[in-house]
């Protein structure tokens, strides 16, 4: 295994920890975003750029939008 | 070392349900839903992976002697990415929803049914 | 049940299934191993057999079709719920205004739409000749319409992408790619194989049907996107 696999390996590793660990939901969805990179990277390095792509377009436009808008809607009442 | 990829999964996997189980908000408990994802797309790709081979694209002028990894994992994955996103967000719509009917979000405190 | 008694029970079974499974994880062949002929079989022969540079889109659009066919409904019935679950209660409310006060946020952002939407639309249509295709390229033309939000008027984005017009595409991309599958049906071959003309290696007229099924699966991924950040967003803007 080359060393770039083993960092992104690392990496990913380090990011999903993060994610859960992240209790405030606004911060939570920040981390997520910065856990697709991660993932991005760990996909490019195993040879897979259509995941890649993929996972790129999604984790840093769809997934945060969806959730912040979320947020931003139940954030009214309280 | 040569199981580290599968370890990754695994601990992507058990990370995300803990997360899960111990949630105290639901938007909280759908990111770690996220993670649980992620780790299945981790696993099918580390599957596929053959040392030394390339990707699975073959456009003119790239060298073909030296192989790539396997293809159909990729596709099964890539699919997989983009209807999730749908997935997720219909379980957003669907927290949305208790939180209008409720005005709560913890899971525990949705536990105990008011009359 | 208490919450410290469930997660007990959740500790003990998470415990024996996480031994289970790094058992599991062990019987897998060694990593960089992969003894599958499946995909060795189809990188030899994907690129001489359909006339495609980009392997994995020939294994999603036409090898594995019936697969992603399956997924496309998916992603549309996922979609309908999102919008009956949020359309049902919003009727004639008013909405909130929102201003961009910022010139240079409306300036970049107003300038990054055109050629978003562009390279959006470019990953979609070369998606069988290098990585991209439907899916990808479909999330990423939807970006362009967050842009258009982001860095200008609510308005405009609503200008932008009429309800009814989305509804439709949504509906003609996942009906276009079941129709194709018929299509080969009537053409006397089985359902979804690959009846069109080939055409030639390394240009955008080759594939056959995986060029069309692209495109469906681009527009009916294009417009899924657009319609669930729009039902979001209006959850959002109507305040109740």
């Amino acid at each position: 295994m080359i060393p770039l696999q083993v960092v992104a390996i690392a990496l990913v590793g380090l990011g999903g920890l993060a994610v859960v660990a992240a209790r405030d939901p606004l911060r939570q969805a920040l981390v997520l975003g910065l856990y697709g990179l991660t993932l991005v990277s760990l996909f490019v390095v195993l040879q897979a750029p259509d995941v890649a792509l993929s996972e790129l377009v999604v984790s840093t436009v769809a997934f945060p939008f969806i959730l912040f808008t979320a947020l931003a809607k139940m954030r009214d009442r309280r | 070392m040569s199981f580290l990829p599968y370890a990754l999964a695994a601990w992507l996997f058990f990370v995300g349900l803990y997360g899960v189980a111990t949630s105290r908000h639901l938007v909280h408990l759908v990111m770690c839903l996220a993670v649980m994802q992620s780790s299945t797309y981790v696993l099918l790709l580390a599957i596929g992976y053959r040392t030394g081979k390339k990707a699975p694209i073959f456009t003119s002028g790239v060298p073909t002697k030296v192989g790539a990894v396997d293809p159909v994992v990729q596709a099964l994955t890539l699919t997989d990415v983009v209807v999730s996103v749908a997935a997720s967000a219909l379980i957003l719509a669907l927290v949305i929803e208790i939180w209008k009917r409720s005005g709560k979000l913890d899971p525990d405190a949705l536990r105990k049914k008011e009359t | 049940m208490s919450r410290r008694a469930r997660l007990g029970v959740f500790g003990v079974s998470a415990a024996v299934l996480a031994s289970l499974f790094v058992w599991a994880l062990t019987g897998l062949p060694k990593f960089g191993d992969f003894q599958g002929e499946y995909g060795r079989i189809l990188n030899s022969v994907a690129g001489s057999e359909r006339h495609v540079t980009n392997v994995v889109a020939a294994v999603v659009f036409d090898y594995r079709g019936f697969d992603t066919l399956g997924e496309e409904f998916l992603l549309f019935t996922a979609v309908m719920a999102v919008a009956l679950l949020l359309r049902e209660a919003r009727s004639g409310e008013e909405r909130r205004t929102d201003v961009v006060r910022s010139d240079t946020v409306r300036a970049v952002g107003l300038f990054a739409v055109g050629p978003t939407v562009v390279v959006g639309l470019y990953v979609i249509a070369h998606g069988y000749l290098t990585p991209g295709g439907g899916f990808q390229g479909g999330v990423a033309t939807a970006a362009g319409l967050v842009l258009l939000y982001a860095a200008a008027r609510y308005r405009a984005y609503r200008a932008a992408s009429p309800k009814a017009l989305i509804d439709f595409a949504e509906g003609t991309g996942v009906g276009a790619y079941a129709a194709v599958g018929i299509a080969s049906l009537i053409a006397g071959s089985a359902f979804l194989a690959n009846v069109a003309d080939l055409g030639v290696k390394g240009t955008l007229s080759s594939g056959g049907t995986i060029a069309i099924l692209n495109a469906a699966s681009g527009l009916a991924v294009a417009a899924a996107c657009v319609l669930i950040f729009h039902e979001f967003l209006e959850e959002v803007m109507t305040p109740r």
